[in-house]
């Protein structure tokens, strides 16, 4: 479980986010969702601690993180697996070698058990004969999925995706939000996302997290979004004239 | 401005205390540390070659006219070209010519994978994203630096040789003669040290501005720049310091 208490993020003058409150529960996919620009990025590099909040604290089972000595940091950084929103993929390696790169620093894995888990990993994402290319020799969609099976290769705790389906086509983002939810739940990993695809917030949004202009607006669930009646929330919600027909 | 200047040194020494610390995995540091030695050794020697035949054979036209008087000894040719390109020239000119050429490939590598969150990505995975990538380097250039030197040396002198040679100014027997004239190891020690401590500046420094990129493409090619014009100004200070203290 990874706790936010009171979390406040400035760039300079400017403040980004406002006194977040909020948990991310073990073995569920939990959502953090809101418009672009709202925080979502700046609120999950505040969780992993890329960014460091400037008021606030962020706790992983109860123990603080930006607190922590560096060694105990890096040991438990080992437990996470992030999705970055560009994919972030080493440019000078193959997908294989970026699938692998974990094992590599992490593991005493031999070179057959090492190549059996990339390829595990790289099916997971439906990803065939790509382990010999380049990152710039792939699509946007398949570098994320590249991304999603290097985040997968060490079985984290705690799993970060920011917005792992943009870019995507229907389909494969279905499939991706397919594989977040079985992973979540077969691993028992803390997953946390950020989207503002409302298919995935519909469907696997086990906890939500609202963000409008950097303050928790609402939080809740798949269920009782629909019914909320934050106003911001039904903005978002109900921006799509597809989703404001089916809600008539 | 004094201000902005005293915190990236201070930025530039903390930078420096994240990437000397132990590698994570030897295996992989020492890969890397053979595939950098490679990558700088290999793509510099050309032009490093070029330089150095270009500059001996100057230098070696140079010395001849200054010295153009039947009383001072021809083997007096050789043997000026030859302090000169070992003391001064070689270790100062190709280490400012490998800054340009090495040091600014770094500080792209690092701000480009700084721009992308690649360095994020090591970061988050539990790796020293700092020592993972700048040690390699670091540690290869001080190899690299040194040999190119000692190349460009012989480049330079084999520059003087071929003037010598074609321009018939002092004859080869005495410009060889004072090449080997008084020969002292200590030059070369001098040398060495120099090219050393200045492969040091330019790998660090390059790196320390391809890391501290914040923002986007634009500013990796002004990293760049502020990489190249930095660190040529380190390194042509410490010249001073190092002459003056070591000779
Ligand atoms: N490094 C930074 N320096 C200054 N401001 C920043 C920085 N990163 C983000 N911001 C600002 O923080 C705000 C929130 O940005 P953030 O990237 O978190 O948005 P987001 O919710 O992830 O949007 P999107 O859905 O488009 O990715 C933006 O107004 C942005 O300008
Ligand atoms: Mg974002």
């Amino acid at each position: 479980m990874i706790e936010v208490c009171s979390v406040s993020k400035y760039f300079g003058e400017k403040q980004i986010l406002h006194n977040i409150n909020t948990q991310f529960e073990e073995g569920k996919v939990n959502l953090i969702i809101g418009r672009s620009g709202s925080g979502k990025t700046v609120l999950m590099k505040c969780l992993v601690g890329l960014h460091s909040p400037e008021e606030g604290k962020v706790l992983y089972s109860g123990r603080e993180f930006h607190n922590m000595p560096d060694i105990d940091k890096q040991k438990l950084r080992t437990e996470m697996g992030m999705v970055f929103q560009g994919a972030a993929l080493f440019d000078s390696m193959t997908i294989g070698e970026n699938v692998a790169f974990p094992l590599d620093m992490f593991t005493q894995m031999s070179d057959g058990e090492k190549n059996d888990r990339v390829d595990f990993c790289l099916e997971c994402v439906d990803l065939q004969n790509v382990n010999s290319l380049y990152p710039a020799e792939l699509s946007g969609g398949m570098k994320k999925r590249a991304a999603i099976a290097r985040a997968l290769a060490c079985n984290p705790k705690y799993l970060f995706f920011d917005e792992p389906n943009s870019g995507l086509d229907p389909k494969t983002s279905l499939l991706i939000d397919e594989l977040i939810t079985k992973i979540t739940h077969d691993f028992n990993t803390t997953t946390i996302v950020n989207t503002h695809d409302m298919n995935s917030i519909i469907t696997i949004g086990e906890t939500i997290s609202f963000i409008y202009q950097g303050f928790l607006e609402w939080t809740g669930n798949s269920h009782t979004i629909l019914s909320s009646d934050n106003h911001n929330l039904n903005d978002f919600i109900f921006a799509q004239p597809l989703v404001q027909r089916i809600k008539k | 401005m004094l201000r902005k200047g005293f915190i990236t040194i201070g930025d530039y020494f903390i930078f420096l205390n994240k990437v000397f610390s132990k590698p994570a995995k030897w295996s992989i540091f020492l890969k890397k540390w053979v595939f950098e030695m490679d990558a700088m050794g290999i793509g510099s020697m050309l032009i490093v070659s070029i330089v150095s035949v270009a500059m001996g054979s100057v230098i070696t036209l140079q010395t001849a006219l200054q010295i153009e008087s039947s009383w001072i000894p021809s083997w007096t040719v050789g043997f000026t070209a030859r302090t000169s390109i070992v003391m001064e020239l070689c270790p100062t000119i190709i280490s400012l010519l490998l800054v340009g050429n090495i040091g600014s490939r770094i500080t792209a590598e690092i701000g480009s994978m700084r721009v992308t969150e690649q360095i994020d990505a090591l970061e988050i995975m539990g790796i020293n994203p700092a020592s993972h990538l700048v040690l390699p380097k670091v540690f290869a250039s001080i190899i690299v630096n040194p040999i190119l030197c000692v190349f460009s040396i012989a480049f330079a002198l084999l520059g003087g040789y071929l003037t010598v040679w074609i321009t018939d100014c002092v004859s080869t027997y005495n410009y060889i003669d004072g090449l080997t004239y008084c020969f002292r190891v200590y030059d070369v020690i001098y040398a060495m040290t120099k090219t050393t401590i200045f492969a040091f500046v330019m790998s660090t420094v390059a790196s320390f501005y391809g890391y501290k990129i914040d923002g986007g493409a634009l500013e990796l090619g002004k990293a760049s720049t502020q990489g190249i014009i930095v660190s040529s100004f380190i390194i042509l200070i410490l010249n001073v310091v190092i002459t003056n203290i070591m000779l």
